[in-house]
């Protein structure tokens, strides 16, 4: 039942791939970029074009920029398109300042530039859709699995958990759950700067101690479902809590609003509110310094703060 | 109420922001009687620990009367006397149950911000940038003390503030320190910094059954402290190399538990010193690894390298041959002061411990921009300051 390794190496392969394959890209930036900004004579020669120094070392400069740009910030999109813009305007030189009698070279140099375009934009693509929504599951729902130690018994946990109405203790963004009947709730959702949403839910399975799973009855705007295990922690250690969480919204207003709501990144959301419950049943509150006095805030601190409010 | 705030890099000062209220049930405000400038505030002082920002309120030494309590704390009331320990504290996580406070998985707010940074989250700590949680700090007239109910040792006697306001950090500190080295009998011990941490320590070794205990350190009346008050031999580094003078003094072996009490802003001289201090200043590396580099390479084969001065991110030159293929132990960690506080409250009752020589310096809150310049720049012999937030 616990999340063994090579789950954990499925779970993770997709987006290290494609990461990956930037870094490689990024490298690439940065080796090409020297070489041109360094020694553009040669590098004149090697693709058969006319010495245009000044225009290579331009090249050079944006290649670096390129590089240094996908090496800060491999998960994004943005600077692998600057390398996909960079091969067409590296394509249109090779064409037009090809040096007569160097033809051969010229042809290469271009097949190479047209290879390394097609790898450009298959990364740019692949993180732009990393980017969009991580961790969908290919009927592109959102899914999120996580686990985390509490040390309290399977039994404790398990009956904070099945009093559905303790979830906005700790989930962020449930503003309210109640109880419709014994199996069915009503639960109320918020966005940031959103507006809320409802939906009813039913329990699916319930093995005291052990397990509980929910899921949105027909009809549902967002349709969610939940499966949260508790096993006892390894070595005897507590209780082991695997959370395994799954939304599927239709595309457009609803499919935007599930964006919001998670954010860029939904195992960090998941993975806070998990938390929460842990302060909630170990500590028996939440820690915050939310309202706590603090001295004067400069302008930058008060736009850029990071953390615990306060 | 008043309160020392931090705005910057040698920027400190002495404002007034909003008295405390209790915002958890386990929550306790107390009105701060002593509040001490700890070695680690100037750290931040000198801009050094990350995710400070300005406005934050300092310090993480002290102790004073509960004036209030949140519903779920039973333990104590309003009159009570209490010494906080700077480590903040659930008391019922798997950490907290071993009796490793400083390592309390329910007490960091911005945990998820000290994962990314360190892999993962420590105790959240008073007055210590919000990568320890962002709590409001103790340089002021009331605090706000989470986790009151597990946290605070109440201190019913007729003992000063002077003698027990440092169970709140150093003197838990220097004796976490000294325990980590696993003092075997006829050990040699050697302790790098004689300021407070360094003082506690030395003599803790002692208490602990050191058959030897040298001290390093640059300043004439720290050094004076280490030989009269803590009875240390002692090596000051701008007149000796202290690698050879630790190599005869221990028959060629090098001392068998060496302790770091300086962290971060190693003092340092020669050119690794300049190469640390550029990288620093260009933010490559934070912290700059002076002594605890010094302290491997002294270190006997096999023995014990403990480090209570404090680091924060990330450094180089490291060792790391010296650490492997020596057989080196490296221990260290944020104090858990919790678990120190009762035991050595009963030292500083039967003797062992004498806390209230340490100070130098007793100044108002008000002074606390002056006092950290004077503390940063080891002026007037100051090794120690408390500041009183009602004294006017």
């Amino acid at each position: 039942m616990a999340i063994a390794a090579q789950d954990y190496r499925a779970k993770v392969a997709g987006p290290h791939a494609a990461a990956d394959l930037g870094i490689a890209l990024g490298w690439l930036s940065v080796g090409i970029g020297l070489a041109e900004f360094l020694m553009p004579r040669t590098v004149a020669r090697a693709t058969g074009t006319d010495e245009h120094t000044h225009m290579l070392r331009a090249f050079g400069l944006r290649e670096l920029a390129s590089g240094t740009g996908i090496l800060l910030r491999p998960h994004k999109p943005g600077w692998l398109w600057s390398r996909v813009a960079g091969d067409v305007l590296d394509l249109g030189f090779l064409a037009f300042s090809r040096k007569r009698g160097h033809d051969r070279r010229a042809v290469l140099a271009s097949a190479l530039v047209a290879g390394v375009t097609t790898l450009d934009l298959l990364a740019a693509l692949n993180n732009q859709q990393l980017a969009h929504g991580r961790q969908r599951t290919e009927s592109g729902a959102i899914r999120v699995r996580r686990s985390l130690n509490i040390n309290r018994s399977p039994q404790a946990c398990y009956r904070f958990w099945r009093d559905f109405e303790n979830f906005p203790s700790f989930m962020q963004h449930v503003d309210e759950v109640s109880l419709l009947d014994a199996t069915r709730s009503r639960w109320r959702v918020h966005a940031p700067f959103g507006h809320p949403v409802e939906w009813n839910t039913e329990i699916v399975s319930d093995v005291p101690s052990q397990q509980l799973s929910w899921r949105t009855l027909p009809d549902a705007e967002i349709e969610h479902a939940g499966v949260v295990r508790f096993a006892p922690g390894i070595g005897g250690r507590g209780t082991r809590i695997e959370i395994d969480l799954s939304y599927l919204a239709p595309p457009g207003k609803t499919g935007a609003l599930l964006e919001k709501l998670f954010g860029e990144d939904p195992s960090e959301q998941v993975d806070q509110d998990l938390r929460r419950f842990k302060q909630l049943i170990e500590a028996g509150e939440i820690a915050t310094t939310t309202g706590q006095p603090t001295g004067r805030r400069s302008l930058r601190e008060r736009l850029l703060h990071r953390g615990n409010p306060g | 109420m008043k309160a020392n705030v931090w705005h910057g890099k040698h920027d400190v000062r002495v404002e007034k922001v909003p008295d405390p209220r209790i915002i958890n049930p386990r929550d306790a405000i107390v009105k701060i009687t002593s509040t001490a400038i700890c070695g680690s505030d100037l750290h931040m002082y000198d801009g050094h620990i990350p995710s400070m920002e300005s406005g934050d309120i300092l310090g993480h030494e002290f102790m004073g009367e509960v004036v209030e309590v949140g519903p779920a704390v039973k333990n104590l009331k309003a009159g009570d006397r209490v010494v906080v320990p700077f480590t903040i504290a659930c008391g019922g996580c798997f950490f907290c149950e071993r009796q490793e406070h400083s390592l309390c998985e329910n007490s960091n707010p911005n945990a998820s911000m000290a994962d990314r940074m360190w892999g993962h989250s420590p105790a959240g700590v008073f007055g210590y940038s919000h990568l320890t949680g962002g709590y409001a700090g103790g340089q002021a007239q009331y605090a706000r003390v989470p986790f009151a109910d597990a946290g605070p040792l109440k201190i019913d006697d007729e003992l000063d503030d002077a003698q027990v306001l440092f169970l709140s950090d150093i003197l838990p500190t220097g004796w976490m320190a000294a325990e980590n080295c696993n003092i075997q009998r006829g050990d040699t011990v050697a302790v790098w910094g004689c300021g407070p941490v360094g003082q506690f320590a030395i003599q803790s070794a002692w208490l602990l059954g050191a058959e030897r205990v040298i001290a390093i350190d640059r300043f004439r009346e720290r050094l004076t402290m280490a030989t009269d008050w803590s009875r240390a031999e002692v090596l000051n580094y701008e007149e000796v190399d202290v690698a050879e003078a630790l190599r005869d003094m221990t028959g060629g072996r090098g001392p068998d538990a060496c302790i770091d009490a300086v962290g971060m802003e190693a003092h340092g001289h020669g050119i690794v010193a300049a190469y640390d201090r550029i990288k620093q200043m260009m933010h490559i590396e934070s912290d700059r690894p002076q002594v605890l580099r010094e302290v491997m390479r002294a270190c006997r084969n096999g023995g014990t390298v403990s480090v209570p001065g404090v680091y924060g991110g990330f450094t180089d030159k490291m060792p790391i041959g010296s650490l492997m293929n020596r057989s080196l132990t490296v221990k260290s960690g944020q104090t858990h002061v919790q678990r120190y506080m009762q035991p050595l409250l009963e030292r500083i009752r039967n003797g062992d411990f004498d806390p209230q020589r340490l100070i130098t310096h007793q100044m108002r809150l008000e002074d606390a921009p002056d006092a950290y310049r004077m503390f940063r720049d080891k002026r007037d012999g100051c090794v120690k300051v408390v500041l009183k937030p009602w004294l006017h």
